[in-house]
């Protein structure tokens, strides 16, 4: 179960993709409900970043274990142009799609733990791990 | 027992009452339990989840469709469990920038604060009162030998903006100290400071004045201030102090006039900013009659207590809420 397992992200119908592959890896290593539909959730806001910022990427998901806890982490990444600003977008209010409670700043509240990298002009990078309780 | 299990059995008995009962009470409980919730920061996400855990329990015969439907209501929840951590954490951050405007506005109180000076031929008084958290009215007293020097301003415009901008002032005042006998040069020399400093949508008003304590006189000059008064003794008559002069930052040539007054005692000087006399009441403005009436009333007693006494009264006419920053200051011949 250790094979991280890929999805490009194109256009609109590759975030529901995403999204399935994330829910049968949340099911399968035995997260609950809610949590499934954080991921999820999770997964759609960073494919949606995707496919309307940088155009295309990809999100790759793969079962972690770390002092004897599981989880899935989610890993975001593009070619894009990068995020110049990152402290503003990881500000709340702050998200050019002007959608309410979306963005960057939401999807780390749903996860555990969250790191983002970003280099203007060759993309951005962004891990996402959820633990299981 | 964690708060989690905790929130989910009180949940469970919460909803068999009502369940069995359909009454007022059970729902009335229902929406207290929501303020418990809300106060463990439980998010509506959760509550949709303990619910379905719940009916779960209760019918376990429930149809696959209506476990699916459940699941549904739990995907869209997540949207709102979103915005709602959104909304904790923006709470959050508005209660540390209204700190540190409060940390903003003591700093403003220490820089700008001007020590009421002593003498004897003189009784002073002043208040001054922000409307909001940041006072963008100003006051400042120098004494030197033989006289005292006084300035009044306001910002147009409010808050922490005109606050910023009256530090500038207060240091450019600092830095003329030449000019400080000459009440016309020193608002040519400022006028020069903020029209070159200042956004050209700022504008400041100020009447600067200098009572020279040998001979009794006041010299003053105002640019575009609101009026101050001039209550002489001997005839028992308040008459309106104008002194013309443009708003300092409006042109950098702008010249201004110099007045006097001769003052013999108990003849007062009332300076103030425009909110004392634009006090809205239910009535519609203050007239600036009612001022003087104000000030006649508490006229026999020292300066400070007639200003303060007259803040009181303007305060309660306006229903302890003040529209604009407040100062008023009364110098008062003594001997």
């Amino acid at each position: 179960m250790d094979i991280q397992s890929c999805v490009e992200v194109c256009n609109e119908w590759d975030i529901v993709s995403a999204r399935q592959l994330g829910r049968n890896m949340a099911k399968e290593l035995g997260f609950g409900n809610v949590d499934q539909a954080r991921i999820t959730t999770a997964i759609s806001e960073l494919a949606r970043n995707i496919y309307l910022y940088a155009g295309s990427g990809k999100i790759c998901l793969e079962p972690v274990e770390q002092m004897g806890r599981k989880g899935l982490r989610i890993i975001a990444v593009d070619n894009g142009p990068g995020i110049r600003d990152i402290r503003k977008v990881m500000e709340d209010g702050y998200t050019t799609s002007g959608g309410l409670g979306a963005g960057l700043p939401g999807v780390k509240r749903l996860m555990d733990e969250f790191t983002i990298d970003s280099t203007i002009d060759s993309g951005t990078e962004i891990l996402a791990t959820k633990w299981l309780r | 027992m964690n708060d989690r299990d905790f929130i989910i059995d009180r949940y469970k008995d919460l909803l068999t009452t009502y369940l069995n009962g359909k009454n007022e009470t059970a729902l009335y409980k229902g929406q207290q339990f929501s303020r418990k919730l809300i106060e463990q920061q439980i998010s509506p996400e959760d509550v949709v989840s303990h619910h379905i855990n719940v009916l779960n329990e209760l019918f376990p015969d429930m149809t696959e469709e209506m476990k699916d439907a459940f699941d549904f209501l739990l995907e869209v929840m997540i949207g709102y469990g979103f915005a709602y951590r959104e909304h904790q954490s923006l709470r959050t951050r508005q209660r540390q920038l209204e700190s540190e405007i409060e940390v903003a506005a003591s700093m403003q109180q220490t820089l700008l604060i001007s020590d009421v000076p002593t003498v004897d031929s003189l009784d002073i008084g002043v208040k001054s009162v922000p409307a909001k958290k940041m006072n963008g009215d100003y006051f400042n007293f120098v004494k030197d030998d033989k006289s005292i020097s006084v300035a009044v301003a306001d910002i147009i415009g409010k808050g922490i903006p005109a606050a910023l901008c009256m530090s500038m002032i207060k240091y450019a005042m600092d830095s003329l100290p030449e000019q400080r006998m000459q009440p016309n040069l020193l608002l040519e020399n400022l006028n020069r400071v903020v029209e070159q400093n200042v956004h050209p949508n700022m504008f400041i008003t100020m009447l600067y004045g200098l009572y020279d304590t040998d001979v009794h006189k006041f010299y003053y000059a105002g640019a575009g201030h609101e009026p101050g008064f001039f209550y002489k003794a001997a005839t028992d008559e308040f008459e309106d102090m104008f002194a013309k002069g443009l708003v300092l930052g409006v042109s950098r040539t702008t010249k201004y006039k110099e007045y006097e007054k001769q003052l013999d005692p108990g003849d007062m000087i009332i300076l103030l900013s425009d909110g004392v006399t634009e006090c809205r009441t239910s009535k519609g403005f203050i007239e600036r009659d009612e001022i003087v009436a104000l000030i006649r009333e508490n006229m026999h007693k020292p300066a400070q207590e007639i200003v303060d006494s007259v803040f009181h009264e303007l305060e309660r006419l306006q229903e302890f809420e003040l529209r604009d920053d407040f100062t008023l200051l009364i110098l008062k011949r003594m001997v």
